[in-house]
């Protein structure tokens, strides 16, 4: 234990004397909450939706036939309650549904007028606008069919609502894959530089020929960084919560947890990387091209992994980020609870055990 | 300044702060000389040698290599020396004859000039068969040769080696001073930085730097009589430990 | 014995680092391993402080084999590999504890053995090791490799980019560690270093030369070395190197080391021909054979 101490103490004094370290590991989430504070706009495609049609009638399949014609959207489930709609989006399957009123075609004969609401999804707010813009372009397509020759005008009212997000804050969006980020920084490419590092000073000979066992230096190398990840999480949580007034709406234990579980697939992760690296640069470059780009990219932090072409949605399903995004959005937009999410965790977890297993089988005992 | 002198240094001083890294040093090389330039680590050697090579200007003083002014013309004293240092090697992955040309081609030589010069370079270091070789696949000893051939190419008046064989092998040791003499026998001045003292034993004249200043400056054998001992390392141990 | 070797034999990939090498330190010695870089001293190091498996042959230090019982001997040795440089970002004495800690050990706990080396540090031991001087890092890390007092000590090049002051400095402290009792193998690129250990062994391109004490194998060299020298090298090097009964020529500090092929050489014939060849103040007398004599006759 006493030299199991002896080691943190000195990852410590690694850590707070090296000033560029203290900057990413600091500088960078706030850095990044603020960038990311801006939106970047987004295309969609083939976005899965929910029909729940109240009067089933003429007019309305007529509705739902050029909805799901259009390339933007796939109709996934007919509901039939209103009480469905809520638990269709908690389970994150689709991004919209389509409410149409009882009595859409007589409503729309008698009093000239008819009303369809569009329930979208805010988690993801840019997705969340898009789809509701195409909806009504759809619908005004169809208005102007109706009102080809006829004296007095046909209406078709649609009703926006989001929920989740109903203010369109596309930060709250951005928070989550914020935190993956700078977890996934933190917590792999500084472990694998820190090893690293040991390497090229010739200080791993050093450390393998003492009585340490591989496993107390590998411990004794990550232990620091789990904790600086947790203060992390903790950081852009505050920050979110009280510069952006983002509501976490789940329970902050769970969310905890989970993040933990990711912080340590993380450092897995580092740990591998630093078994295949021999030097600081190679390791940085493993952690940037290997890790950070898919996490940016492929794990639908920016952009919608249902607007990708199946080959890198398939590939998405390998990144944990994307587990990890799905369940503290889970968490923090939508405050759904374990059940809704056990799925992703048990992936994620998968994952983790995976990862430690290679890494573990990887770490060697000797130089070669 | 002498036809016969290369390099005139006088009261040469450069200063960093508060600190005086070289303190007022004056000493000429001849040309054709192998000068030994010797110092522990941190006695100012390698600052000195900048100043000399036009990488670092001056502080106080004079100094005057290959013709040219270290304050005015750092620029031509660059294009009239050559430098090579066991730590500045060649590019591991260009084949020897790539890296001729690409050094040749720095210098400034001719592409018919590269192609005379490396027939003849690769011929003098008996590497015909390795030409085509990638140079981090050849022995430490071939490359230092290679490198220090390379550093010849532009017919230098001056050449500047640091440590130059620290870790080769004796025989190739050998061969690579017998290259140095050669180098000095037809003309060309050698200035060699150097704390391997066996090195030093090797030179017509060396210089010893202490904390900034020139404390000795002797062929090898003198400084061995002045100082009463048998070897170049007890003459800088003297020196050096007061 | 303290360390035995047999019959190691390491490659990597088409180099053949170690080839059938074979030898045994006693208890207590001082054993000097001397070759140029790339001779395979690291490669061995590395073998004998269980880093590396060899390809073939055994090995075991302090009685324990490197391979099944790797770990006690991790108990027992100190270890200053070659390009070690501590950390960098942290003071002397930071340094010192955590190898003490990790160790299992504290800095008090073994303070005699380090004492002498570390007394000429502590001056410093606030500043960080990044900013100490070559000799300073060096008897640091001496200090750091010492101070869970090892009974065997492996020094991989201690002494490389170390000025004369530093290392004579060196040299002494290992002397002083021995009387201590504690076994060394040092390695070193540096032939005037052998004369300081107890034996030797010469290595180059991953074969042993020789091995025996410095004295011993300087006799081994049967062949009367002269010192020559004349006003000029160069011509004085091509001319020895054309004169048909030269065995050897070697450029060596202000002379030039040379041999003859004949039984009956007479210095006075070689004046001669040196003479025709327009040479001036030619010297020629009897010296005394060294390491590097023998090692590059070894290695022809």
């Amino acid at each position: 234990m006493k030299r199991f101490i002896g080691f943190i103490k000195k990852e410590y004094y690694h850590i707070f004397r090296d000033k560029r370290s203290l900057f990413i590991l600091f500088g960078m989430p706030i850095a990044q909450i603020m960038l990311f504070g801006f939106a970047i706009t987004n295309e969609i495609n083939n976005v899965d939706i929910a029909i729940l049609d109240h009067s089933k009638d003429a007019d309305t399949k007529e509705i739902i036939n050029k909805v799901s014609a259009s390339k933007y959207f796939s109709i996934n489930q007919i509901i039939e309650k209103e009480s469905d709609i809520e638990a269709i989006f908690k389970k994150g399957k689709v991004k919209a549904v389509l409410n149409f009123e009882k009595d859409f075609s007589k409503n729309l004969i008698k009093e000239r007028k008819a009303t369809i609401q569009i329930i979208t999804d805010a988690t993801d707010p840019n997705t969340a606008n898009t789809i509701s813009n195409y909806v009504n372009a759809i619908l005004a397509q169809y208005q102007k069919e109706l009102n080809k020759d006829v004296t007095v005008a046909y209406q078709i009212i649609p009703r926006t609502r989001m929920v989740y997000n109903p203010e369109l804050k596309s930060v709250y969006m951005f928070v989550p894959g914020v935190m993956t980020i700078i977890l996934m920084l933190v917590s792999a490419m500084m472990t694998s530089i820190s090893i690293t590092r040991e390497k090229e000073l010739g200080t791993m000979e050093i450390l393998l020929v003492s009585p340490l066992k591989p496993i107390q230096v590998i411990v004794g190398k990550v232990f620091p960084y789990i904790f600086l990840s947790i203060i992390n999480a903790v950081v852009i949580v505050i920050l979110s919560i009280f510069i952006f007034k983002m509501p976490v709406q789940g329970s902050l234990f769970l969310l905890a947890l989970e993040s933990i579980l990711f912080i340590i697939s993380a450092l897995a992760l580092g740990i591998l990387i630093s078994t295949i690296s021999a030097t600081q640069q190679t390791a940085m470059m493993i952690s940037l091209m290997g890790l950070m780009l898919p996490v940016i990219l492929l794990s639908g932090f920016i952009f919608p992994i249902s607007s990708m072409p199946l080959p890198l949605q398939l590939i998405s399903n390998i990144i944990p980020a994307k587990w990890f995004i799905i369940i503290i959005k889970g968490i923090m937009l939508k405050g759904v609870g374990f059940q809704f999410i056990w799925k992703e965790t048990l992936i994620l977890m998968g994952m983790t055990v995976f990862f430690i297993g290679l890494s573990v089988k990887k770490y060697k005992i000797r130089l070669e | 300044m002498s036809n016969n002198h290369v390099i005139k240094v006088e009261g040469l001083t450069k200063m960093f702060g508060d600190f005086t890294a070289v303190n007022a040093i004056t000493f000429e090389v001849k040309k054709g000389e192998i000068f030994g330039f010797l110092g522990a680590n941190g006695a100012g050697k390698t600052t000195a040698m900048k100043m000399l090579i036009g990488i670092s200007t001056p502080t106080a003083g004079k100094a005057n290599v290959a013709g040219f002014d270290v304050f005015t013309n750092a620029e031509d004293i660059k294009k009239n020396i050559g430098y090579m240092s066991q730590k500045f090697a060649l590019y591991d992955d260009l084949t020897v004859k790539e890296n001729i040309t690409f050094f040749g081609g720095i210098y400034g030589l001719s592409r018919k000039e590269i192609k005379g010069k490396s027939e003849i370079l690769i011929k003098e270091l008996e590497m015909e068969k390795a030409a085509n070789k990638l140079v981090g696949s050849l022995p430490l000893g071939w490359k230092q040769k290679l490198s220090f051939s390379v550093s010849l190419l532009h017919d230098p008046k001056i050449v500047f080696l640091d440590e130059p064989t620290g870790g080769v092998d004796p025989i190739t040791r050998r061969q690579f001073w017998e290259m140095i003499y050669k180098t000095a026998n037809r003309g060309t001045t050698v200035f060699v930085t150097t704390h391997y003292m066996d090195e030093a034993e090797y030179c017509d004249r060396v210089s010893i730097m202490v904390n900034g200043t020139i404390e000795a400056l002797d062929t090898p054998k003198k400084l061995k009589e002045r100082f009463k001992t048998d070897t170049m390392n007890d003459v800088f141990l003297k020196l050096a430990r007061g | 014995m303290s360390i035995t070797v047999s019959n190691i034999s390491k490659s990597y990939k088409t180099v053949k680092a170690l080839q059938d090498i074979s030898f045994t330190v006693k208890e207590g010695e001082l054993f000097g391993l001397i070759g140029p870089d790339g001779a395979g001293k690291t490669t061995l190091f590395r073998i004998l402080t269980t880093l590396l498996i060899a390809d073939e042959g055994t090995a075991t230090v302090t009685g324990f084999e490197v391979v099944s019982e790797y770990k006690k001997i991790r108990n027992s040795v100190g270890y200053m590999p070659g390009k070690f440089s501590l950390y960098q970002d942290l003071t002397v004495e930071e340094n010192l504890e955590f190898f003490a800690t990790i160790f299992g050990t504290t800095i008090e706990e073994n303070y005699g053995l380090i004492k002498d080396i570390y007394v000429q540090i502590a001056p410093f031991k606030d500043r960080r090791a990044g900013k100490l001087s070559g000799g300073m890092k060096q008897k640091l890390a001496l200090c750091c490799a010492l101070i869970h007092k090892p009974k065997v000590l492996f020094l991989d090049e201690p002494t490389t980019g170390v000025d004369p002051v530093s290392r004579k400095e060196f040299w002494e402290m290992l002397k002083r560690l021995q009387q201590k009792g504690i076994t060394i193998l040092v390695s070193t690129p540096y032939m005037d270093e052998a004369a300081l250990c107890d034996r030797i062994a010469l290595i180059q391109d991953g074969k042993i030369l020789e091995i025996d004490t410095p004295n011993a194998i300087v006799k081994h060299y049967t062949k009367q070395i002269y010192n020559v020298r004349a006003n000029n090298v160069y011509q004085l090097i091509t001319s020895l190197n054309t004169y048909e009964h030269s065995h050897s020529v070697y450029p060596f500090g202000e002379y030039v080391h040379y041999t003859d092929k004949r039984a009956d050489f007479n210095p006075e014939d070689l004046l001669l021909y040196l003479e025709s060849k327009k040479l001036s103040d030619i010297e020629i007398e009897k010296t005394q054979t060294t390491i590097e004599d023998t090692f590059m006759e070894l290695a022809k």
